[in-house]
């Protein structure tokens, strides 16, 4: 079917899911009046600064803040011993300080805050605080720093190792001995960051009640509510966390920041609402990106293609703190089963600790680099048996509701039919082999999960509750803990609710992320809101629409279970024309008991958590994306510039609820992935940044990014809200080696190390010519 | 000595900006940016700061006409001119087309970049009637965007291009709300 059959397809069974609806909160960003927190002013405000050490790794021997203490202006000037309480997104990694406190860890950890009257003075009293330190000898590289004896980096971290893991499932040896042939390789890939547009910004204020509000720019308002509570001393019965408009996320707004606490702390001394914003060269610091990592490969196919075994062994530069990073290089190993039918899987990986900003989750979160060494050697090696890539990958896909060697749980897996599309639309057969030297196609694979089926909070809770109030006006309020940033949050809960509920999209309006009056949603990462809020959502609608159907079922003189709602309309399944109206049968069920209010909540089933090995908790998801792409490239041999002409990627997202919105997530992972292929990069000497920059950090513009086809395929979840998965992150991973592919199909020259710069390229072509 | 000042002591002036077709006015320090001024003395907060330093396009404003980064322009420097900021494109409760044909091509997401995107996009449409993929990625090379990869922005632009300025060209017709 075409895309527009299915649309049409779709048109007919649905009234909201399945369309191309803008987002709901679109004309307030197209107008400028959406309010992002850096836009928020309150009366008394005073403006925030911090302090960051200039320093990689040194001892605090004094602090002496009375110069900016004195300063006309300065209202409050706040240091480590102020909030020593540790606390870090991760339960096993409780590792940080809002503040440093007699040690710091990385060039730009923020060791003091102060408010002042205006941003000028603040930044003038930062230059008047006294800091002494006594400089240790700072580590850089990941694997020098797996060697330190001494001056570790945290004292409980023998080596600088964050942590490490050791798997091996099926038997990797045996695997070899089947294969036909084997390929070794070492990979590299550079830090790389986030880049939202939005800088961090925090707004808090402390009303004399000893009630706390703080508006920020997070995706994650319940963990920000969890550890502000924690570190204030306070109950988080007084603590509100508010999320305005997000200016972008990406992984970078995933956790509890510096800024959020020492807002509230400054806030608390002045009795002032206090806002920090930061610069763009604090949010490159504020990092909390994708790890540089270091991919050690072995992949071994038979004659007939199919993967007998594979070994990794991987290094991720986690810089000074945790982070997420115990889940990252989990995540690294356990999604190498869930994409191809493999068998036999050994993993090793470290999670190293360096004198750097904290590596966090960043979209594709611990899959992206492992992705890109995997489908490069698939690739080769599908040349040296003489087979089609393409071919090739299917040959080794996995079954629809399977369990992997690992123990997730695979159910809907659109991969094939995904790679299928790619190879009609880019016209793979007639291009491949033929095009000309130095044009060329390539192909690769990825996924994500839809949502981690562990909560890292170790709690049994729902992951996402949902309720709906609904009131005489008609309108249907959904609250939901959700955090739109960008992605679609808002409209997507907004159409399901309003599918359920037979009613049209109009009458919804969305209430969210305010911890005050939305239940708890666990936030925006992992690709879990559609699925898991989406879930809630539906749940709750089901909720009130049983209360309506009571009411509806005595007008209509049927008994509820047999109802329906549509377009506005209920009416007995067997007999859709003769129907009352959903406002008809909404004030009856208002007048026989007041206001509606509706609750519904989504757990992941027990069967998605995994196995119970070590490390076993990270990896399962409630469900899987699926993503082919094809890249067609031309290499300039002269220069080593490559030029991406074209991507064309089919995405595997469940039911489509809102085919614009995600082919919008689907472009942007994709492009996304291109930045990384192509010219991203954290460039560090010592602990410092080099390109702090959007100028230097290279974000591609407009210019350098190809056309994008998008492809939707439907496998249609059992569990997803009318079958929906994820949209945003699966399709990230694969641009990169699809484009690597590309250029090896183009010139013959394989990729080990991103970005792909004309220098590398040209290194390359001589390495080859050399032999 | 950081201390005490550092260099002659300035003292905020008067200035007269042309926003959006509306005289407004300030007391500022001479060297405040038009970025700063819009947001914080005038209550502008449309337009958005992503970099300060002239590399992201968020702040883009159109001056005369022109798209402009209004971080790196001195607020001062602008006196004079006709400013017109996102606030300043939907009329009488009309969308602009181009506002219009981003909301319906999907042409943004997170919607923090979109103020100045729109603008350069404004410009482009205003001048050229029919402009081919490339003047629409050069018009809009300025700007980045984090969330879209572009695509649905280039086919907004181009959208835009196509439409009428305004749906309801009776600018004395009652619109309560904003429609599309």
């Amino acid at each position: 079917m075409s895309t527009t059959e299915k649309e049409g397809a779709r048109a007919g069974q649905f009234s909201t899911i399945g369309k191309r609806i803008p987002m709901i909160d679109g004309v307030a960003k197209v107008t400028g009046a959406a309010k992002y927190a850096d836009d928020l002013t309150l009366p008394g405000m005073l403006y925030g600064k911090i302090l960051r050490s200039p320093h990689a790794h040194a001892r605090i021997i004094r602090i002496d803040t009375s110069r900016a203490e004195a300063l006309p202006g300065v209202k409050a000037v706040v240091t480590g011993k102020d909030a020593p309480t540790r606390y870090g997104i991760l339960p096993l990694g409780h590792d940080e300080t809002a503040l440093a406190v007699d040690k710091v860890r990385y060039i730009g950890q923020e060791v003091a805050a102060v408010a002042a009257v205006s941003e000028a003075i603040a930044e003038q009293a930062i230059d008047l605080i006294d800091v002494q330190y006594e400089i240790l000898p700072g580590y850089f590289d990941a694997e020098e720093s797996m060697k330190a004896e001494s001056d570790l980096i945290h004292d409980d971290k023998p080596h600088n190792i964050e942590r490490e893991y050791h798997h091996h499932f099926g038997d990797v040896e045996a695997g070899f001995k089947q294969a036909y042939a084997i390929r070794e390789d070492r990979f590299y890939a550079p830090q790389v960051t986030h880049a939202a547009m939005e800088p961090h910004s925090a707004i808090a204020s402390f009303e004399p009640d000893g009630k706390l509000t703080l508006w920020t720019s997070t995706q994650t308002p319940h963990y920000i509510h969890r550890t502000v509570a924690k570190v204030l001393g306070m109950p988080a019965s007084r603590v509100r966390v508010i999320k305005p408009f997000v200016g972008g996320g990406f992984g970078g707004k995933s956790e509890t920041f510096s800024h959020d606490i020492c807002t509230c702390l400054l806030s608390r001394i002045t009795g002032r609402p206090v806002k920090i914003t930061f610069t763009r060269e604090e949010v490159f610091y504020a990092h909390r990106g994708r790890p540089a990592q270091i991919v050690w490969l072995k992949t071994g196919v038979d004659r007939d293609g199919r993967i007998t075994a594979v070994e990794c062994r991987t290094i991720q530069d986690g810089g000074a703190f945790c982070s997420y990073g115990i889940v990252t290089i989990l995540y690294s190993g356990a999604l190498l089963a869930a994409i191809y039918d493999i068998r036999n899987i050994k993993y090793d990986g470290y999670r190293v600790l360096t004198n750097k900003p904290a590596s966090g989750a960043m979209r594709g979160h611990g899959t992206v680099n492992v992705r890109y060494a995997f489908e490069s050697q698939l690739e080769w090696l599908a040349d040296e048996i003489g087979m089609d890539p393409a071919e090739l990958r299917l040959r080794n896909a996995l079954k629809p509701n399977t369990r992997t060697v690992n123990e997730l749980r695979v159910t809907s897996y659109g991969y094939p039919d995904c790679i299928k599309q790619v190879v009609e639309r880019s016209g793979w057969q007639e291009k491949r082999g033929k095009l000309p030297f130095g044009r060329g196609i390539g192909m690769a694979g990825s996924h994500y999960v839809s949502g981690a089926a562990n909560s890292i909070i170790r709690s049994k809770m729902p992951h996402s509750t949902v309720s709906i109030k609904i009131d005489l006006d008609g309108g249907v309020t959904v609250f939901t803990g959700a955090a739109e940033i960008g992605q679609g949050s808002d409209t997507i809960q907004a159409q399901i609710v309003a599918e359920e509920l037979g009613v049209s999209l109009d009458r919804v309006r969305i209430v969210a992320a305010d911890t005050d009056i939305t239940p708890v949603d666990l936030g925006s990462y992992s690709s879990r809101v559609t699925f898991m809020a989406g879930n809630a959502a539906l749940d709750a609608a089901r909720d009130v629409k049983q209360q309506i159907f009571k009411h509806a079922a005595e007008l209509l003189g049927e008994s509820p279970d047999k109802l329906v709602a549509k377009d506005e309309k209920i009416f007995a399944r067997s007999e859709p024309d003769r129907s009352i109206s959903f406002q008809e049968a909404l004030m009856a069920a208002i007048e026989a008991g007041g206001t509606l209010i509706g609750k519904g909540a989504y757990t992941p089933p027990k069967e998605s958590q995994g196995g119970h090995f070590h490390g076993a908790g990270v990896g399962p998801g409630v469900a899987y994306s699926y993503s082919a792409q094809v890249a067609e490239v031309s290499v300039d041999m002269e220069t080593g510039k490559v030029k991406v002409e074209k991507i064309w990627v089919a995405h595997d997202c469940g039911r489509a609820i809102n085919p614009l919105t995600v082919e919008g997530q689907v472009e942007g992972s994709v492009w996304m992935g291109l930045g990384q292929a192509m010219q991203e990069e954290t460039v560090f000497k010592g602990g410092r940044i080099l390109n702090p920059g959007l100028l230097e950090y290279k974000v591609p513009t407009a210019i350098e990014s190809p056309e994008i086809e998008t492809i939707i395929v439907e496998s249609v979840d059992p569990e997803g809200p009318f079958g929906a998965k994820e949209a945003g992150e699966g399709s990230l991973a694969a641009a990169i080696p699809a484009i690597t592919n590309a250029i090896y199909n183009a010139i013959g020259v394989k990729i080990h190390e991103l970005p792909v710069t004309p220098e590398r390229v040209l290194e390359a072509i001589a390495r080859q010519k050399r032999g | 000595m950081a201390d005490k000042p550092r260099g002659p002591i300035l003292m905020k002036e008067l200035i007269r900006l042309n926003v959006n077709g509306e005289v407004r006015e300030a007391a500022i320090m001479p060297y405040r940016t038009l970025l700063e001024a819009l947001r914080e003395d005038l209550g502008l907060t449309g337009t958005k700061a992503g970099c300060d330093d002239g590399s992201c396009g968020a702040c883009t404003v159109l001056v005369n006409g022109e798209p402009t980064l209004s971080c790196i322009m001195l607020a001062f420097a602008a006196e004079g001119a006709q400013i017109t900021t996102i606030e300043g494109l939907a009329r009488n409760g009309q969308l602009d087309r181009v506002q219009r044909a981003f909301l319906q091509e999907g042409g943004m997401q997170c919607g923090y970049c979109t103020p100045g995107m729109i603008m350069a996009v404004k410009a482009l449409v205003d001048k050229v009637k029919d402009p081919s993929d490339e003047q629409i990625r050069l018009a809009i090379s300025n700007n980045i965007c984090r969330c879209t990869g572009y695509t649905k922005i280039v086919e907004a632009a181009r959208k835009a291009a196509h439409m009428e300025e305004f749906v309801n060209a009776d600018i004395n017709a009652p619109q309560p709300t904003l429609t599309i």
